[in-house]
């Protein structure tokens, strides 16, 4: 049951290798990249549930624990499909912590609450878009380099979910929302939460492999001023992509809400980094030009499985953050050995 | 909460405080000060009267957290209660140049006493020995500065005591029982108030052999981080009988975690004294049985401290003609029997 879309997406071609622009080309031929990186980062994977059913084995395999690490992989899961995109493209969201915070807040205010389910779905999805649309047009129409303008994001949503909450947790009293986080709302076994980030893997997976949109990002983010001569509104298409991963954040948020029962300004803290780790461990070029949507979820999972396993071990804090630095630059050197140095 | 005594105090105080020159010592020793006659007109004491006018700075770190907040209120609120006393807050920050550049502007602007809550003690130490220096008495409020001449007061609340408390009242209500097993969730790791805590939880149990730690984990003192952790704890021990959380804020999320797992085999002591807690205890229904108390009340009394410091008075019960330089809190356990004293100052 584990990563539904990760095995269909093995076998299929990665339409990234289509994108025609000049710097694409003078790469290595990416089919073969794309497939060592995830190869090397299932087998890191494979590895950590070793460890783990070593380690911890009555508690490790249980379908309890897999039900939760895939849960708690789902929220950071929706923002980093999102956060691919924009790296994808060359650009960089550092605002999507704040904005998932912003927007857990102000959909968990009493005001919103009294519209009941729908009314915090809508609210956090809307903030969501509404600030990615605030980064679009910055970086986009402003022209403002992307670190900037969603540093500017980060800091004013997390200022305004301060204001919102005054510093207070907001606990959700909507049954029906606090329910979709409960054992007897799974469907076959799988929580809620992780259909919805299977949903948005599958959707991201496709929208980026399989459409115009996909190859017009991956174009913007190779070579812009070549995008631009083949007549792709880049600055459009820049706009999409923050859109997409304030979307992304809203509905992370709602999740988020579903999972912790409230909204608190500190929600989504460091988000963004674990996102672009993610993305980056998964084989997303951080200058942009290529992108995975499977590597990015299969990042998420190695650090939600490390978490986990440390957990269950019982480690401490400064043990697991050591662990955790250690395994990134592993996962990495790994990598960068199976492509023959290529990084 | 209540610090300002009522006036029929004075002669309590007064009839204990010597007139001589050691009178400074009777609070150091046990011993029943020899009194010869009352100190009834040199030993002031604050009291609500309006006295000598008062300009006060208050300098915090960034509210980002129920408790802080309340920090925040309760100054503003004792405050506001004396017509003597202004106010002048500033906006919090948790960026030490920052939370250093408000303070400096406070010394500038030559307010009488400061009371500082520094986001991070050690590296704001040096502003305190500044403003010391510049003859602003500084009450240095729960954080403590890296050096005693940085502050003229310390008042902060009690975290080794807290895990005490917290120990005390675990290890009792499972002393009966044979080989009880305990799990930790800690606050943020990162702060030295987390290791406290830890250690007084630590020794408490040490008196009780039939108990064993088999599990800590530290989250963030954030909701989302106390599900998280919370969620995976409850995976890895099947069986416990009893949980110790460090935060109430995280507990929110720590509840969530439990309801979710649908565990209801132990019993819960949080910690802090959120409002929410304090109903849940109340309300009896869940597992949080009771949480030891940080009370934010102390920034009222870092109020009334600095009153009574920019008045050069002492203040009420204390056999002092000075504010002492320090006030450590007790950190109450409020459960079921006496929530409703405390519920008060439940925190949102």
């Amino acid at each position: 049951m584990t990563q539904p879309a990760t095995a269909e997406q093995q076998d299929a071609p990665t339409s990234a290798a289509k994108s025609a622009t000049d710097k694409e080309s003078s790469r290595r031929p990416l089919g073969l990249s794309w497939d060592v990186r995830t190869l090397s980062l299932l087998a890191v994977l494979a590895v950590l549930v070793a460890v783990g059913g070593i380690t911890a084995p009555d508690e490790f395999l249980a379908t309890s624990n897999l039900q939760l690490v895939l849960t708690q992989a789902s929220v950071i899961g929706v923002v980093t499909v999102g956060m691919t995109f924009v790296i994808t493209s060359g650009g960089i969201d550092l605002s999507v912590g704040a904005i998932v915070a912003l927007a857990s807040v102000w959909a968990t205010t009493v005001a919103t609450q009294e519209f009941g389910f729908a009314g915090i779905l809508f609210t956090a999805v809307i903030v969501g878009v509404g600030c990615g649309l605030v980064n679009g047009v910055l970086v986009a129409y402003g022209r403002m380099v992307p670190f900037i303008a969603t540093l500017a994001m980060l800091a004013s949503a997390r200022g305004l979910a301060l204001q919102i909450t005054d510093g207070s947790t907001q606990i959700v009293t909507v049954e029906s929302v606090l329910d979709l986080g409960a054992r007897d709302a799974y469907i076959l076994g799988i929580p809620p939460l992780v259909l919805i980030f299977a949903a948005v893997t599958v959707i991201g997976w496709l929208l980026l492999n399989r459409t115009t949109f996909g190859r017009r990002t991956v174009a913007v983010g190779g070579n812009a001023e070549a995008a631009r001569l083949a007549g792709i509104d880049v600055r459009r298409q820049r706009l999409y992509l923050y859109l997409l991963s304030g979307l992304c954040c809203g509905i992370a948020a709602f999740m988020l809400i579903v999972l912790a029962g409230s909204g608190q300004n500190t929600n989504g803290n460091l988000y963004e980094l674990d996102a672009i780790a993610a993305a980056i461990i998964g084989g997303t070029l951080l200058s942009g030009g290529r992108g995975t949507i499977v590597g990015s979820v299969l990042g998420v999972l190695v650090f939600t499985t490390i978490t986990n396993i440390f957990a269950l071990n019982n480690l401490e804090t400064a043990v697991q953050q050591i662990a955790k630095g250690a395994i990134i630059v592993a996962a990495v050197l790994v990598q960068r050995r199976s492509l023959h140095g290529d990084a | 909460m209540a610090r300002i005594p009522a006036t029929s105090r004075r002669a309590l105080l007064f009839g204990t405080a010597a007139v001589s020159a050691g009178a400074l010592l009777t609070a150091c020793t046990s011993n029943e000060p020899t009194n010869q006659e009352p100190a009834a007109d040199n030993a002031p004491v604050a009291d609500d009267k309006p006295g000598k006018a008062v300009t006060i700075g208050f300098a915090g770190p960034q509210a980002d957290h129920g408790w802080l907040n309340a920090i925040n209120d309760n100054a503003k609120s004792r405050a506001e209660r004396y017509s003597d006393v202004t106010l002048e807050i500033t906006e919090g920050s948790n960026d030490t140049a920052q939370q250093i550049g408000q303070i400096q502007t406070l010394i500038n602007k030559k307010v009488d006493v400061l009371v500082i809550l520094p986001a991070d003690g050690k590296a704001l130490t040096q502003v305190g020995l500044e403003a010391m220096r510049a003859g602003i008495p500084v009450i240095n409020l729960d954080r403590v500065f890296a050096s005693p001449q940085a502050y003229r007061c310390w008042i902060g609340g009690d975290n080794y005591g807290m895990g005490l408390n917290a120990g005390h009242y675990i290890g009792e209500q499972l002393k009966d029982k044979k080989n009880a097993k305990v799990v930790e969730l800690a606050g943020l790791d990162n702060l030295e108030l987390t290791q406290q805590r830890t250690q007084g939880f630590d020794d408490a149990l040490k008196n009780y052999p039939n108990i064993k730690k088999v599990a800590r984990q530290a989250a963030d003192f954030t909701v989302e981080s106390g599900q998280a952790k919370m969620a995976q704890l409850l995976q890895a021990q099947s069986q416990f009988d009893a949980l110790w959380n460090h935060d109430d804020d995280q507990g929110v999320g720590a509840l969530r975690a439990i309801d979710q797992a649908g565990r209801d085999d132990f019993l819960m002591v949080g910690g802090a004294g959120a409002k929410s807690a304090m109903d849940a205890i109340k309300a009896g229904n869940s597992v949080l049985k009771a949480t030891v108390l940080y009370p934010p009340t102390m920034a009222a009394s870092a109020i009334d401290l600095a009153r009574a410091l920019g008045q050069g008075k002492g203040v009420g019960g204390l056999a002092e003609f000075e504010i002492p330089s320090s006030l450590t809190l007790y950190s109450a356990v409020v459960t079921k029997d006496n929530v409703d004293q405390y519920l008060p100052t439940g925190f949102i």
